[in-house]
C-alpha cells in the first residue's frame, strides 16, 4: 500500500518531467550500450588473438634440449678432495634431439587422467632448395589425425586436405609463405636438404597459413614417417611430445612433475606464452574502465536531473511533509525516480548493446593472416550483461543518494514562510 | 467539561540569525475540542511562527506541547509526520496543491497516506468533502485550472480528508478578495457549528476574527489577551 502511493507519486513526478527524465534515461542507454558492446567486441577479439596461439600450442611440451653435460669427466675424479676445477670452453657433444623411450612416455600419457589428447611431432630443420638458392625451413612431423583432433589442423590448411598428408607417400603442406617465396603450385614438387645432406623430393599437397607470417614463411607439415625418412631414423625417433589437458590451469604443476618422470623437457603453456595473458587483461581493464567512465557520466545526468526536479517541487515536497509523509517517505519518492530512470534506461542499454554487439559481429573482417575469421568477432557472455545491469542499478542509486537525501531534509516551514 | 486539543504551556522560541531575537515568550493556552478560535495580532509578532510549532512542524522552541493530551517535544520525525497526517489539517495562505495531480488526488493524498481506508472509500470521502466545499464539480481538473478561491477551498478539503482534530489556518482568506474571504468564512463557520470541528486561524481580517468564538491577540511574542 505505501510503496504503491510512493511509486504513484514518483511516476507522477516523472511524467510531469517526462522531457528531461527521458534524456537522462537516454544518457544511461548509451552508457549501457557501449558498454556492452565494447566489452563484447573486446573480449572476442581477446578471444580471437588467444586462440590463435592456444588453439595451437600444446598445454604441455615435452623435449630434449641440447645442452653442455652439467657433470663434465673431471668431476667425477675428485669429488671430496676440496678443489675446484674450471673447464672453460664446453661445447655439447653431438646428442640426438630424440626423447627417448618415447613409446612408453605417450603410453603413461595416454592413460594419465589430466590428458585430453597426446599429439607426437618430428621437428627437422631443413633447408628448401628453389634453383640455387637455399631457404631454411622446419618439417613438423606430424601425426594428421591427433593434430586435427587437438589443435585444429585442418582449420588452417587453406588449399589442399590433410588426408592426402596421409595417404601421398613423401608429401608435405607447405607454409604459404615459404610456396609464395618458391612461387609454388599445389602438386608441384620441392627439393630439401637436411643439414646432413640428404636430399628428398616431396610433392606438396596443400599450403598452411597460420596467422603469424613469420611461421607461415619457414614451418611445413609432413607425416611422421616422412620426417623420419629424410633423417633415415628408425620409426620411434621422436622430438616432442605435444601434451592437451582437460583442464589447462594444470600445466605447470604437470609439466613439473613430467619433467622429473620422463626425465625430458617439459614446458607449460603459460610460461611459454606469458605475455598473452597480459596482453587480454590489460585490453579487459580498459574496456570496464572506459564503460565504467561512461556510467559515471550518465550518473551526473541523473544526479542533475533529480536536483533540478527537487528544486522545481519545493512547495510539494513542503506540503507532502505538511500532510504527514515523513523525510523517509520523501527520500524513497526521489530514488524511486532515480531507479527508475536507472532501469529503464539500464534495461533498453542492454537490449541495445545487445544489437550493436550483432551488428558489429556482422561486419565483413577479411584479414589474410586470419583464415577462420569472416566478420568481427564477438562475446556473448552474459556476464557482461549481469555487471551491466548491477552497474547501472549501483550508479543510479548513488546519483539519486545525494539529491534524495537533501529532498528528504527540507524543512517544510523554511518553504512555506518564503512564500 | 470539554476535551482539551491543544494545550501549550510556556513555549518561548529565538531565532538567532542573524542576532538573536526571542520571538515566543512562555505562551500558554489551550483550545477545547469544538471551539473557534482566531490568533490576531500585529506583523511580525510571532503568530505564524507559534502556529509552525503547534503544527509539529517546528521542533525547535522551549516549553511543552500537548496535542490530544499527548506530549509532543522529543518525538521523531516519523512520528510526528504520523501526527500531523492524522490529526492535524492545515491551510496556508498559499494553496500547496500539487500541479501533477488532479483535485481530488491532490484531496486524496494524505488520506492514502494514512491508509486507514482502501483507495475506493478514500474517494468517496474526498469526494464529500469537496461536495461540502461547493467544488464537486471540479474533481477531475487540475490546479492549474481553478481560480485562486477555489484553489483555496481545495486545500481546505485536504485538510478535513482525515477528519483531524484541529485545523490550523495561517492566513487562509490572505491571499483572497472579500468575497471569496466571505465564502472561506462561511465554510469554516460552517465546519465549526454543524460538524463540531475544532479550528484554530491566525487572521488580519478583524471582521473574521470578531465572528469566531474566541480571539487570541498577541504582541511582541505574548498573549496580551485571550477572550
Ligand atoms: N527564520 C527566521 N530567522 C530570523 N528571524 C525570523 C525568522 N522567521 C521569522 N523571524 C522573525 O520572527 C518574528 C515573527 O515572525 P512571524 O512570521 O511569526 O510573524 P507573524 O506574526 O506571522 O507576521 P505576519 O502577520 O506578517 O505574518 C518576526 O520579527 C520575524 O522577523
Ligand atoms: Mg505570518
Amino acid at each position: 500500500m505505501k510503496i504503491k502511493l510512493i511509486t504513484q507519486i514518483s511516476f507522477s513526478m516523472l511524467y510531469a518531467r517526462l522531457k528531461q527524465t527521458t534524456v537522462a534515461a537516454v544518457g544511461v542507454t548509451f552508457s549501457i550500450t557501449m558498454f556492452i558492446a565494447l566489452l563484447s567486441f573486446m573480449a572476442g577479439l581477446n578471444d580471437l588473438l588467444d586462440n590463435l596461439i592456444l588453439n595451437r600450442t600444446p598445454h604441455v611440451r615435452l623435449y630434449n634440449e641440447i645442452l653442455p653435460s652439467i657433470i663434465q669427466p673431471i668431476d667425477r675424479m675428485g669429488v671430496n678432495s676440496g678443489t675446484y676445477n674450471f673447464v672453460k670452453h664446453i661445447k655439447p657433444k653431438n646428442d640426438l634431439l630424440e626423447i627417448r623411450n618415447s613409446e612408453a612416455i605417450i603410453t603413461a600419457l595416454k592413460n594419465d587422467p589430466n590428458v585430453l589428447g597426446v599429439a607426437p611431432k618430428t621437428a627437422v630443420p631443413i633447408f628448401y632448395n628453389v634453383g640455387v638458392i637455399n631457404l631454411t625451413g622446419v618439417i613438423n612431423g606430424i601425426d594428421v589425425d591427433a593434430e586435427n583432433r587437438l589443435f585444429t589442423f585442418q582449420d588452417y590448411v587453406v588449399e589442399g586436405n590433410t588426408i592426402d598428408l596421409k595417404n601421398t607417400p613423401n608429401s608435405i603442406i607447405l607454409g604459404i609463405g615459404a610456396a609464395k617465396k618458391m612461387l609454388i603450385q599445389v602438386g608441384d614438387n620441392i627439393q630439401i636438404t637436411t643439414n646432413e645432406g640428404n636430399r628428398l623430393q616431396l610433392k606438396v599437397v596443400g599450403f598452411f597459413q597460420s596467422g603469424i607470417e613469420e611461421i607461415d614463411k619457414v614451418q611445413s607439415y609432413a607425416t611422421i614417417a616422412t620426417t623420419q625418412k629424410i633423417l633415415r631414423k628408425p620409426a620411434s625417433y621422436i622430438t616432442d611430445i605435444q601434451v592437451k589437458l582437460y583442464d589447462m590451469t594444470k600445466a605447470p604443476a604437470l609439466a613439473k612433475s613430467y619433467n622429473k618422470l620422463f626425465e625430458v623437457q617439459a614446458i607449460d603453456i603459460q610460461t611459454a606464452n606469458a605475455q598473452f595473458e597480459t596482453g587480454s587483461s590489460v585490453r579487459t581493464l580498459i574496456s570496464y574502465a572506459v564503460g565504467i567512465t561512461l556510467l559515471i557520466v550518465a550518473g551526473f545526468g541523473i544526479y542533475n536531473i533529480l536536483n533540478m526536479m527537487i528544486y522545481e517541487k519545493m512547495d510539494s515536497i513542503a506540503i507532502l511533509k505538511a500532510t504527514g509523509f515523513s523525510g523517509k517517505d520523501v527520500n524513497a519518492i526521489f530514488i524511486t525516480i532515480a531507479l527508475t530512470i536507472g532501469l529503464v534506461g539500464g534495461a533498453l542499454g542492454l537490449i541495445f548493446g545487445l544489437g550493436l554487439s550483432a551488428l558489429i559481429g556482422q561486419i565483413p573482417f577479411n584479414t589474410a593472416s586470419l583464415p577462420t575469421v569472416k566478420t568481427y568477432p564477438i562475446n556473448y557472455n552474459i556476464n557482461f550483461y549481469l555487471i551491466g545491469a548491477i552497474f547501472s542499478i549501483i550508479t543510479t542509486y548513488f546519483a539519486g543518494y545525494f539529491p534524495s537525501r537533501k529532498a528528504s531534509r527540507i524543512d517544510p516551514v523554511d518553504i512555506i514562510r518564503g512564500k | 467539561m470539554e476535551k482539551k486539543v491543544i494545550e501549550a504551556i510556556g513555549i518561548s522560541k529565538s531565532f538567532h540569525d542573524p542576532i538573536t531575537v526571542k520571538v515566543l515568550s512562555d505562551v500558554s493556552f489551550s483550545i477545547n475540542s469544538g471551539e473557534f478560535v482566531s490568533i490576531v495580532g500585529k506583523s511580525g509578532c510571532g503568530k505564524s511562527t507559534l502556529l509552525y510549532i503547534l503544527s509539529t512542524m517546528d521542533t525547535s522552541y522551549e516549553g511543552q506541547l500537548f496535542l490530544d493530551g499527548i506530549l509532543m517535544n522529543k518525538k521523531k520525525d516519523k512520528e510526528l509526520a504520523k501526527v500531523r497526517n492524522e490529526k492535524i489539517g492545515f491551510v496556508f495562505q498559499f494553496h500547496y496543491l500539487l500541479a501533477e495531480f488532479n483535485i481530488l488526488k491532490n484531496v486524496m493524498l494524505p488520506g492514502l497516506k494514512l491508509g486507514i481506508f482502501p483507495p475506493k472509500e478514500i474517494e468517496h470521502r474526498a469526494y464529500e468533502k469537496l461536495k461540502i466545499l461547493g467544488i464537486e464539480n471540479e474533481a477531475i481538473k487540475f490546479p492549474n485550472q481553478l481560480s485562486g478561491g477555489q484553489k483555496q477551498r481545495v486545500a481546505i478539503a485536504r485538510a478535513l480528508i482525515n477528519e483531524p482534530l484541529i485545523i490550523m489556518g495561517d492566513e487562509p482568506t490572505g491571499n483572497l478578495d472579500k468575497k471569496n474571504s466571505d465564502m472561506v468564512f462561511n465554510i469554516f463557520k460552517e465546519l465549526a457549528e454543524e460538524y463540531r470541528q475544532t479550528l484554530l486561524i491566525v487572521t488580519h481580517d478583524m471582521d473574521f476574527a470578531a465572528n469566531t468564538h474566541r480571539i487570541i491577540t498577541m504582541e511582541d511574542g505574548k498573549i496580551i489577551s485571550n477572550l
